[in-house]
This record gives C-alpha cells, sequence and structure tokens, in this order.
C-alpha cells in the first residue's frame, strides 16, 4: 500500500515535470529565438535562423548599429522613473479606495464601486484628446509627469477592482479587535489590512506594471521629445526606421526585453514572497 | 471658474518660458511619418540649413508612418503638433488645411519653382490656395536581379508577354523565386500591383480623371483589366505569400532569392545598401510592343506649416529653403528614388534612380488612381481597393467581383458615379 | 457590523481614503472619456457639432456597410474571446495547481519562466512570432518538417479560416502567466487544516483538488473570467501590431478595437471619424458594462467568500 503511493506521487510528480516543462519550453521558445539571432550575421538569419551563432555565423553589427542611434540608457531610465512612480501611486491609491469601499457601508458605496470600475470597461486612448489638451493647458507636455498621471488614472479601476475583493475576505474579527484597542481607522488600514493583502498587492503591482512599461501610444502622443522617450517607444522608432534590418531590430528587442526581464526576475522574489507571506500557513 | 484660473496661471506659465526661448535661438520641429530619413535629416539636411541660417535650430520627429495621422490629429487638436507639419497628398492634408491647421502658403516665393501638377496635391479643389512646399514624387515598376536575369538568358520585359515569358522562366528554372511580394499588409498588392500596372490599362490621367468625373466606372474593361493581370501573379509569388509581410518581401529580394521586385522608388536606397548584386529597373509593361506607356509618378511628400504656430516667421524661411534647388539636390541625392518635384534640373547620380526617372521622358505620367477625390467618403475607396487587390491575388474574389464591390462602394457616396 | 447602530459622527477617513484615487481619475480618465463619448450623439457639418441624437447608432446598425463591419468585429472578439476562456484559463489553473503541490522541486523557475511572455511588449511578442510562423524565414515549418509533419503548415496568419484563431493562441501564450498566477496565490492561500482535514477523511490528489480546492478558488476564477472578457473587449494592440489597422487577411482578425481605431484616429487616406468612432466605443462600452454588471450583481453576490 505504502509502496505503491510512493510510486504513484513518484509517477505524478514526473508528469507534473513533464508537463510543466513543455509548456517552458512553449513560454521561452520565442525570446529565445530572437535573442540567439540578434548575435548572428544578417545572412546566417534567414538561413539558419535555429542554430546557435557560431564562430562564423557571430556578429554584433546589430548591437553597434543600435547603440549609435539613440541613447537607450535614458530611455531605460525614463520608462523606470515613470513605472516605479505610477505604480506606487496605483498601489496607495488604489489600496486606500479600496478599503473605504469594502470596509465601510455608506450611501453611494456600491454606485462608487461601479464608478471606479468603470474605467476598466473604456480604453482611456479615447480619451486622448482631452487628455492631451489638458496636458498642453497644464504645460505638462514632454514631461514626465504626464505619463504618471495617465497612467496612474489607468491603473487605478483595476487596482480597486481586485483589492478591494480582496479585501472583502480580511478578517473582521481581526479589525473589530484593533478598534477595541483604540487604533485609528487610518491604523487599521496601514497596520492591519494592508500586512494582510499583501498578495494582492504583488498581483496589482504586476498587473499595472505591464501595460505601463510596454505602452507606446501616451508616450508617442504626450512625451515623444528625445529627453522624455521611454524604452518601448524608442525600440518602435528604431524599427521603423530599420525595419529591413534585421541584425538592428533583433538587437533592439533583445535591449528592450533585458531590462524588463531583470526587473522581473528581482520583482519576482517578492511577488511570491508577497503571496506566501499573505496566506496564512 | 476654477478650471479658467488655473488655465490662467499656467498660461501665464507656458508664456514666460516661450519667451525665455525667445532670447535665444528659435527651435522648429518637424513632424514628419519618414522615420527611414531620420539620420539623413539629422546628418545632412538640417545641417545644410542651419549653416545657412544661423539663429534658427530644427528638430526632426518622426512617427512611425502606420501611427502618422492618428498621433498628428491629435497634436494639432490639442495644440502641442510641430511647427512644420509633412503632409500627405490630397484629403488628408486638405482636411487639415480646411480645418484652419495647415497655414495657407501662396506666397511663399519658392511656390513659384513648382508647376501646377507639382502643387495639384497640396491645393483647394479650385487651386486658389496651397498650403504645402512639394518635396517628392515616387515613381512605380519593377526592380529586378540583373544577375539572375543574365544568367537566366532574360532581357528586361517591355510587353505583357514577354513579362509572364520571364516569369515563366524564372519558374521554370527553380532557383529564384519569380516575384517578391505578400499580401499580408495589403498596401503592397494596391500601391505596388494594381496602382503600378493599372495607368498602362486606364490611359494614366484620361481614365483617372473620367472616373472622378463619373465618365468610367471601376467595373469598366480598363479598370477591371489591372486585377486580372493581378490575378494571375499568384502563381510567380513565393510559397505561403499570403503570410509574408512587407519587410518579408523585401529581404527576399535583397538577400537574392527573388528576382523580380514590384517596386516605388523609394526602394532604391534601401535595396542600394543591402543588395550584393546588380540591379536594374523596368516600366509597367504594356500590353503590344509600341504602345503608349503610362506611369505613376505620385506627388507623395510635402511640408507645410501649422498654422498655430508661434515660430511664423523662421517656419518660412524654412520653407523656402525647402523650395530652393539647393534643397531640391541636397534631398534627391541623399535619398535616390525621392524625385524633386522643383522645375529646377536636378542632377541625380544613383544609375538606378537615373532609370526610373528616364520614363518621364518615354512614358506618360499620371498619379495613384484613388487619391484624389474618391477617397473622401465612407467607405473608402484607397482603403478598399488595399483589401480588393489582396483577396484578388490570394484569388479569394474574382476580379470582376472586386471591381463590383469598389464601383458599389464608391457609388455609395460619390454623386457623379452614382 | 459593529458600527453601524448608533449615531456617529461625519466619517472623514472614508473621504481621505477616497479623495485622492476619485480626483486623479475622474480628472485624467473620466472626463476625457466622456467628453469624448458624447461625441456619438453629434455629427460634424462644415466643423460645427450638429447635435443628432441616436442617429449615429442608427447609422452603426442600420447602414449595411457600418453594420456588416460592427457584426464581423463582434464575432470575431467573441471568438477571440471563447478561446481565452477555453484555452488560457484551464492551462492557467493546471499549471497553478502542479506549482502549488508541496514538494515540487524548480516551482519557482518555472513560475518566473512561464510569466516572462507577460511582460513583454507587444512589439516584441507581434515580431516574434510573425518571425516563427514565417513561410519564409522556416522556423514553424523546419521544426514540423523535422517531425515530419511539414504538410501541417500553412501560412496561419495569411489565411482567413486560421488567422484569428492563431492570433488568439499567441494572445494566450502571452498572458496564461496571469491566470497562472492569480490562481496560484488563491491555492496557496488555503489553510493547511482544511487540506489535512480533508486528507484525513481520505481526499487526496485529484479528488482533493476537485473537491476541496476548485470550490474555494471559485471567486479568484470569477475575477479571472471578468478580467479576460474586459481585457479581450478592448483587445487591439497585438492584432494591430501583427496584422495592421485593416485587420487582414480580409478582415479575419477584426475586433472592435481595430474597427474602432480605424474609425476614430483614421486610417491611411481614411479620415478620422470621431463621431461614429465614439458611437463604435459607446457600443462597446455598453457591451462590456452589461458583461460586468452581470459578474458583480449576478455572479459575485452568490460566490461564497472565504475569509483568512
Amino acid at each position: 500500500m505504502a509502496m505503491s503511493g510512493a510510486r504513484q506521487s513518484l509517477g505524478r510528480s514526473a508528469a507534473a515535470h513533464a508537463i510543466l516543462i513543455t509548456y517552458t519550453i512553449i513560454a521561452l521558445f520565442p525570446v529565445f529565438v530572437i535573442v540567439i539571432n540578434s548575435f548572428k550575421t544578417r545572412k546566417a538569419i534567414f538561413r539558419t535562423p535555429l542554430e546557435m551563432p557560431d564562430a562564423e555565423s557571430f556578429s554584433l553589427i546589430g548591437y553597434q548599429t543600435v547603440l549609435k542611434q539613440g541613447d537607450f540608457l535614458l530611455y531605460f531610465q525614463n520608462s523606470l522613473v515613470v513605472t516605479v512612480v505610477s505604480l506606487t501611486l496605483v498601489l496607495l491609491f488604489g489600496a486606500m479606495a479600496a478599503f473605504a469601499l469594502s470596509e465601510y457601508r455608506f450611501r453611494g458605496n456600491s454606485l462608487m464601486g461601479l464608478y471606479l470600475a468603470l474605467g476598466i470597461m473604456i480604453p482611456i486612448r479615447l480619451g486622448t484628446v482631452a487628455i492631451l489638451q489638458l496636458m498642453v493647458a497644464t504645460g505638462l507636455v514632454n514631461t514626465l509627469t504626464a505619463l504618471v498621471l495617465v497612467y496612474t488614472a489607468q491603473g487605478l479601476p483595476l487596482a480597486v477592482f481586485i483589492l478591494s475583493e480582496f479585501m472583502r475576505g480580511v478578517s473582521d474579527d481581526l479589525k473589530n479587535a484593533g478598534r477595541i484597542d483604540g487604533l485609528s481607522e487610518y491604523r487599521i488600514f496601514f497596520r492591519l489590512v494592508l500586512p494582510l493583502v499583501r498578495p494582492a498587492m504583488a498581483t496589482v503591482a504586476v498587473f499595472t506594471m505591464i501595460p505601463i512599461w510596454n505602452d507606446l501610444w501616451f508616450p508617442l502622443i504626450l512625451a515623444s521629445a528625445e529627453e522624455t522617450k521611454t524604452v518601448t517607444l524608442g525600440a518602435q522608432v528604431f524599427i521603423g526606421q530599420f525595419v529591413t534590418d534585421w541584425n538592428a531590430v533583433l538587437s533592439a528587442l533583445s535591449l528592450a526585453i533585458l531590462p524588463v526581464l531583470v526587473l522581473y526576475l528581482i520583482f519576482s522574489r517578492q511577488l511570491i514572497r508577497g503571496i506566501t507571506a499573505g496566506a496564512v500557513k | 471658474m476654477k478650471k479658467s484660473a488655473l488655465m490662467l496661471a499656467l498660461l501665464g506659465s507656458t508664456v514666460m518660458g516661450a519667451g525665455l526661448a525667445h532670447a535665444e535661438d528659435v527651435t522648429l520641429t518637424i513632424e514628419s511619418w519618414r522615420n527611414d530619413d531620420l539620420s539623413i535629416w539629422q546628418e545632412k539636411i538640417i545641417p545644410a540649413f542651419e549653416a545657412a541660417n544661423p539663429g534658427i535650430k530644427v528638430q526632426f520627429t518622426p512617427s512611425a508612418p502606420a501611427e502618422y495621422n492618428a498621433v498628428l490629429n491629435s497634436k494639432l487638436d490639442a495644440g502641442s503638433a510641430g511647427d512644420l507639419i509633412t503632409c500627405r497628398p490630397f484629403d488628408a492634408s486638405l482636411a487639415l488645411y480646411d480645418k484652419g491647421q495647415l497655414a495657407d502658403l501662396s506666397g511663399l516665393g519658392a511656390m513659384a519653382n513648382f508647376s501646377d501638377v507639382a502643387k495639384s496635391a497640396w491645393q483647394t479643389d479650385d487651386g486658389s490656395a496651397t498650403f504645402c512646399v512639394p518635396m517628392a514624387s515616387v515613381i512605380h515598376g519593377f526592380i529586378y536581379n540583373k544577375d539572375a536575369f543574365e544568367e537566366l538568358g532574360i532581357e528586361a520585359p517591355a510587353t505583357e508577354a514577354e513579362f509572364f515569358a520571364a516569369l515563366d522562366k524564372i519558374k521554370e528554372d527553380g532557383t529564384y523565386i519569380p516575384m517578391a511580394m505578400g499580401t499580408n499588409d495589403q498596401w503592397e498588392a494596391a500601391t505596388m500591383g494594381y496602382n503600378n500596372v493599372g495607368p498602362n490599362y486606364w490611359k494614366g490621367e484620361e481614365g483617372r480623371l473620367a472616373l472622378i468625373k463619373g465618365e468610367q466606372k471601376l467595373t469598366d474593361d480598363q479598370w477591371i483589366a489591372p486585377f486580372r493581370q493581378l490575378a494571375k501573379w499568384k502563381d510567380y509569388l513565393g510559397d505561403g505569400f499570403e503570410a509574408q509581410t512587407y519587410p518579408d518581401s523585401q529581404n527576399l529580394f535583397t538577400l537574392g532569392r527573388a528576382a523580380v521586385y514590384p517596386a516605388g522608388s523609394w526602394e532604391i536606397s534601401g535595396f542600394n545598401t543591402q543588395a550584393d548584386f546588380a540591379m536594374g529597373a523596368f516600366a509597367p509593361p504594356v500590353a503590344n510592343g509600341g504602345d503608349e506607356c503610362y506611369i505613376s509618378d505620385h506627388t507623395d511628400i510635402a511640408i507645410g506649416m501649422n498654422a498655430a504656430s508661434e515660430n511664423a516667421e523662421a517656419a518660412k524661411t524654412f520653407l523656402e529653403w525647402v523650395g530652393s534647388a539647393e534643397f531640391a539636390t541636397l534631398y534627391a541625392n541623399s535619398l535616390p528614388g525621392f524625385f524633386s518635384l522643383n522645375s529646377a534640373q536636378i542632377e541625380m547620380e544613383d544609375p538606378l534612380a537615373q532609370e526610373f526617372v528616364s520614363w518621364r521622358q518615354k512614358c506618360n505620367s499620371t498619379i495613384r488612381s484613388t487619391y484624389q477625390i474618391l477617397s473622401r467618403g465612407t467607405p473608402n475607396l484607397e482603403n478598399e481597393t488595399w483589401n480588393a487587390s489582396a483577396n484578388v491575388i490570394k484569388g479569394t474574389e474574382t476580379p470582376e467581383a472586386a471591381a463590383e464591390r469598389l464601383q458599389s462602394g464608391l457609388a455609395s457616396w460619390y454623386d457623379p458615379q452614382k | 457590523m459593529a458600527l453601524g447602530s448608533y449615531k456617529r459622527p461625519v466619517r472623514w477617513h472614508i473621504a481621505v481614503f477616497l479623495a485622492p484615487a476619485v480626483a486623479i481619475y475622474t480628472a485624467i480618465m473620466i472626463l476625457p472619456l466622456f467628453g469624448t463619448l458624447q461625441l456619438a450623439l453629434f455629427t460634424t457639418v462644415d466643423r460645427e457639432l450638429v447635435f443628432v441624437g441616436l442617429d449615429n447608432f442608427r447609422t452603426l446598425f442600420g447602414d449595411v456597410r457600418w453594420s456588416d463591419s460592427f457584426w464581423n468585429a463582434l464575432v470575431n472578439n467573441t471568438w477571440f474571446f471563447i478561446i481565452h476562456m477555453l484555452v488560457q484559463n484551464p492551462i492557467g489553473i493546471l499549471l497553478a495547481a502542479l506549482l502549488s503541490s508541496p514538494r515540487l522541486r524548480m516551482s519557482a523557475f518555472y513560475r518566473t519562466a512561464i510569466f516572462i511572455p507577460t511582460i513583454l511588449s507587444f512589439v516584441i511578442v507581434g515580431f516574434a512570432w510573425k518571425l516563427i510562423l514565417s513561410p519564409i524565414w522556416g522556423i514553424a515549418p523546419g521544426i514540423l518538417d523535422a517531425v515530419g509533419l511539414k504538410s501541417l503548415f500553412a501560412p496561419w496568419l495569411g489565411k482567413e479560416e486560421y488567422a484569428l484563431t492563431t492570433l488568439a493562441l499567441i494572445s494566450v501564450w502571452q498572458f496564461v502567466g496571469i491566470p497562472m498566477m492569480l490562481i496560484y496565490a488563491a491555492l496557496l492561500s488555503i489553510p493547511d487544516e482544511i487540506l489535512e482535514a480533508a486528507e484525513c477523511d481520505g481526499l487526496s490528489g485529484m479528488a482533493q483538488f476537485w473537491k476541496i480546492k476548485l470550490p474555494l478558488i471559485l471567486p479568484s476564477i470569477g475575477i479571472i473570467s471578468i478580467l479576460t472578457f474586459v481585457g479581450n473587449f478592448n483587445a487591439f494592440d497585438l492584432i494591430y501590431s501583427a496584422q495592421g489597422a485593416l485587420a487582414g487577411p480580409d478582415f479575419a482578425t477584426d475586433v472592435l478595437g481595430t474597427f474602432l481605431y480605424r474609425t476614430f484616429f483614421g486610417f491611411q487616406l481614411q479620415l478620422g471619424d470621431p463621431n461614429m468612432g465614439s458611437t463604435i466605443a459607446s457600443a462597446m462600452f455598453l457591451i462590456i458594462l452589461v458583461g460586468v454588471s452581470i459578474y458583480l450583481f449576478g455572479i459575485q453576490t452568490r460566490l461564497r467568500r472565504y475569509q483568512f
């Protein structure tokens, strides 16, 4: 009985690994193709797209072209500033609003919930002209502030939606105990509730971060100046300019993948730690 | 109330900011879709202008061609667009002029350097006002791999029969894909297909103007014939051409894997740097030897002034310079394949560009049939033609059905065709 | 509720909690958006806006040229959504369930790797898959050839009958990490006591998953479904970057987002029409609103919540 149980679980774990490995290969394959080909000569890219670069086909010409054009370091810095600041604002303001909605009964609560959820349903891109007019009127065109404001507004609805869902799951006894101890509502929020919804916060962070980092539209419209260009916009302009120069395009893509990958690998630990810390074990 | 006070305060600060900038140089910003040309503007054109005009700085800020119209319109509506606007031909720019967003440039001295035909793409329908300084036209035809043609013993074809005989021969030999074109991006089918070979059938300007006047219909034989030719192309395109993109086709040709490339002359500079074989070009073949030939010599690009520009004087200085023979020579030679519209004789060094431009002597020039007036309504004739040409090449729509559909779409909103 | 019954002072903290989010959201998102949506009730004649009531909607649904495009886009969009629900979410749940099994080795590696496509921009995803599926450069045909299935290859992105499904699967590839992560988080937050109790009752493995875990993660599955719905009906970027604004071949991949973009901003020679564009946007908005309302009022309230 015990023997067959062990064998069964061994078999099950082998099957689990097989599925996960297969899927991991599917997930990584396209990235792998882009990166290896970025180190090859033009002829080798087209002739043998699947082979690793070797002594004959190795070439850095693409990277040389990319680095000659445009200041990718500056672009990267811009993207980082915009993403981090917007993310912080979305998480802070979103969690506060979600707490208000999920914790208190007040007149218009569900209406307010619906109001804040409206934003998930219409692409903010439609408001482009009015947003641009607003930024022109406030002199914020071609500043990173304009992008931060737009992304904060864009990220809030989803953040409130997900966070209030999770906050409804936080035990009332805990909060009421805090109230009996004389904690203010602010303290209850920051000290008791926030730590408990950390996994949800991490989830929201990932959701919010990706579209901000990858957005092309608003940088193009609101901040296309050289000093405020983001990495995605820089790569796009570059791809447009060198559309047939695949060495350069693949190198630019690799360079655009790399920073966000590193960021994610760092962030991923936090994310998982957040998730597991939140789970009562 | 609060909002207007805020606006006032902010307006004050921007005006002050602008005042400060005035004390130094004036900076002109150019909006453009030619992101391919970024380095040529930065390295050649702008330095030449700045050297001759101290006190004026110029910035070239292109966006991708597909997004250009959307981005530009949003910026113009909100008031954040650059001082100089690169103009698409015909209605897109006319709409901007009608909205008061492009300035009237009829009074510009340099306008005298351009013929009426050159200016027609950037004028009001009655020709009373011109709002962009013409920069260049592009010519359609076919670029071919000279080495491959020599290897197979083929001459550049002049008639349709020779054209298909050549393609058959290449196909039979099997070393090369006869023709590099795909339908994934759709526009090549219309631009490098339909409007490339079409003028020979509808007799250039004669047919184009008759269509506008309503004297001919898209279902007339001369307008279906180009589709019939496109339907025959299918057999000569590479495997999986349905998913082949524009860059795919360019790469197929420049890597030496395809023998013929239905082209626009703008490809010349890119092909020159990427292809390591000799290239030649031939004009769209005519039906019978000795027939009058017609080419699409399309007025494609011009530059105008944002009516709201705060640097109107400097912008006009720049536009006068764009209209000069100096700019024309610089531009035509930096970007072989963009042919100057300036009346002055421009010397070009590139042999392939010379070949294209030589057709102006022996053939009649026209522009793309769908551009003037006929794409003003919904459904949009140009965009429909993309879709129809791609369908015809793939064989999912017959030439007759495609023409029928285009005609009924056009007739639905264009009175002379009703 | 302890606070509910007696008369209490104005609860300013509620306002303080809500104020920053509501202020930014209203100023930057809601006002501009409704400024745009109201254009649906107007038309432009000689540069003047003229109020026309619901005429634009009559055109959109009544004029065959508009309504054909609209229904085509809606049907395509629905198919796009169905593929995500049938492929993306089950795969996401499966992967999360495998990852959450307690003694699995290398789970951190898998988790990280599988989520990577989600962090890539549409520009990269579109380009990479076009390269792989390209009939010319031969990665996909080459692989199929190697396993002897070359005959199965077709230029999928260029064929009317396959293009949309192919794009939907690329989108699934890109976003499967999201349901995986959400479900993974939900599975981890199930207390051990419950699982131990289940094992005492002889429930383990698959049975445990179906009888114990699945009911407990239903709220998360609900959120994922509604996020998928909203995300899919707003989809635009992937199709735009892979197939262009005309959503070829022959509009086979046209979804509401690309139809809206073309109409609102214009494309090539087609001039932008903010009025008809806003009409389409309003229709999209209503579709999504109905879906979200069904979820909020019909489904969410019925899901049993587990408090941790």
